[in-house]
């Protein structure tokens, strides 16, 4: 069975979706999924890691050697997708105020089952409690020297969902291909065997120093191919065994391009 | 008023603080100042600035920035005042900072600098520890620098806005182990509460309970396990909290862990 949260009467309610696709209230009574306002199936502390996909590792490599940074990441490369980000299945995005591009950013999100800190790459799997899809959307960055707050923290920039696949159900979590759908259209296609470090490894290095709690989401990528989307695109990532997570872009409700006052 | 969150007999509460830093549970009861467990004062989204004064910028050998440096802190990195930081094993260099925190009262999009103020609910203090041995030149400063678990202090409590006449001009102060270690101005911060929310708000929603760690001036220096670090804030607060080895904090941990199983 798998777990979502709907907006119903002005409260977050849990849902569930049989296998068949029939979505359920905890009473038991079925909702069209369709018509459903879609939450974020989570909502602890969102992790990003970047750059955790060869595709993107070797579009940056090049740089890697120059000045700021000098030499390759030797960690995991972590942000924060904080609450204002977060957004549910189907809902709109607004483009920034100047109208510029966004960049998908679709990838596999590893849910957190119970409080982890000091867990080893071997044990990892024990503390998820199952996957979702996330679409990081991302300002194109130039730089990955400062933190991205600017690219990737914009309202409505992470979304999440429908659902939570319980973790037994995903028999390799690194064998899944992450599909990008822009207007219907395929775009681009990427696969989580690309993971330049598998989940395991993400979660050990993280819980190393942050206690890690049921709720949390880390988004491990790949986020390759990134891209452009325009007011009035409908963007979908599709992950084998996740479902489909789909969004609407619109410009910006401060739109600052156009005429002026 | 002053209103802080605390933990007591397994419970949390809202609280407010009197000026003896008693605390007045919602009943009415009070308690002493150190009868309680501090937590956190607010729990929203955390904004940290890097380099925002001038003569720390320089202290790191740094060009003040032309933009806001601002990263993001997860929640596992707060801790109420009086609780330990743990410094990691084997690290050459962790240093307090110490840092006047904003505490946003209501929703703020798209504020303009002259507006911002409004949207301040209220002011509390930080210390922003970080572990030098851990930057890396990627999203730099990362997270495993500045969001590590315990290592950022936060409170006691929230003074409200109304209360601070002159934000821009309070004195900022690290005492370790009774000594004056660090010492600065708000009024010399780069980039000011006003220009913050405004820079903020322009592409992303604040949120009540947001928090904004303001930056801290020069004055670093390596605090070690055992040693009290107080940062204070000028009409703000004082926050007090003790260095722990990591070694140490493990073993505190087990033996609570042992003790809620027995």
């Amino acid at each position: 069975m798998r777990q979502g949260k709907i907006l119903l009467a002005q409260q977050a309610v849990d849902v569930a979706t049989t296998a068949t696709g029939i979505t359920r209230l905890d009473d038991g009574r079925e909702v069209s999924s369709d018509v459903v306002q879609w939450l974020p199936p989570v909502s602890g502390t969102v992790f990003g890691v970047a750059l955790n996909d060869t595709g993107q590792r070797a579009a940056w490599n090049s740089r890697f050697y120059d000045a700021p940074y000098k030499t390759p990441p030797k960690t995991p490369v972590l942000f924060v997708k904080p609450a204002n980000t977060h957004t549910g299945h189907n809902t709109a995005v607004a483009l920034p105020e100047d109208g510029s591009p966004i960049q998908s950013g679709g990838a596999l999100g590893v849910v957190i089952g119970q409080r982890a800190r000091h867990i080893t790459a071997e044990n990892a799997g024990q503390v998820i409690a199952g996957y979702t899809i996330v679409n990081e959307l991302s300002l194109p960055e130039d730089s990955v020297y400062r933190p991205a707050i600017k690219a990737k923290c914009r309202d409505g920039f992470c979304p999440i969902g429908p659902l939570v696949t319980p973790a037994a159900a995903i028999t390799n979590p690194h064998g899944l291909e992450v599909r990008t759908y822009v207007n219907g259209e395929l775009s681009g296609i990427a696969n989580t065997h690309d993971f330049l470090r598998p989940i395991g490894e993400l979660i050990a290095f993280i819980s190393s120093f942050i206690t890690l709690n049921p709720g949390d989401l880390i988004i491990c990528g790949p986020a390759a191919p990134r891209i452009d989307l325009a007011a009035g695109d409908t963007v979908a990532i599709e992950i084998d065994g996740l479902g489909r997570l789909e969004n609407h872009i619109v410009a910006s409700p401060f739109a600052t391009t156009g005429e002026t006052a | 008023m002053k209103r802080a969150r605390i933990h007591w007999q397994g419970q949390a509460y809202d609280v407010t603080v009197g000026d003896d830093n008693r605390v007045t549970l919602p009943d009415g009861r009070t308690l002493a100042e150190t009868e309680v467990q501090w937590l956190p004062p607010a729990s929203g989204t955390i904004f940290a600035l890097g380099l925002n004064y001038a003569d720390h910028a320089a202290e790191l050998a740094f060009k003040a920035p032309t933009e806001p440096l601002v990263f993001i802190k997860a929640p596992n990195t707060l801790t109420g005042h009086r609780q330990v930081s743990v410094r990691p094993d084997n690290v050459e260099y962790m240093h307090y900072e110490a840092e006047l925190v904003v505490v946003i009262g209501k929703t703020a999009r798209n504020v303009k600098r002259e507006d911002a103020m409004a949207y301040v609910g209220g002011y509390t203090v930080c210390n922003d520890y970080a572990v030098r041995d851990f930057l890396e030149n990627y999203y730099r400063p990362n997270l495993r620098v500045k969001s590590r678990d315990t290592l950022t202090p936060i409170g006691p409590w929230i003074v409200d806005a109304a209360d601070v006449a002159d934000p821009g001009n309070l004195t900022l102060r690290t005492y370790v182990n009774g000594e004056l270690r660090q010492q600065g101005s708000t009024r010399d911060l780069i980039f000011d509460i006003p220009y913050l929310i405004e820079y903020l708000s322009g592409f992303m929603t604040l949120s009540p309970g947001d928090m904004i760690a303001t930056g801290t001036p020069e004055g670093l220096a390596d605090v070690k396990p055992g040693d009290e670090v107080i940062v204070e804030v000028e009409q703000v607060g004082r926050l007090v909290n003790h260095i722990v080895s990591e070694a140490d904090y493990e073993a505190t941990l087990s033996v609570s862990a042992q003790e809620q199983q027995a």
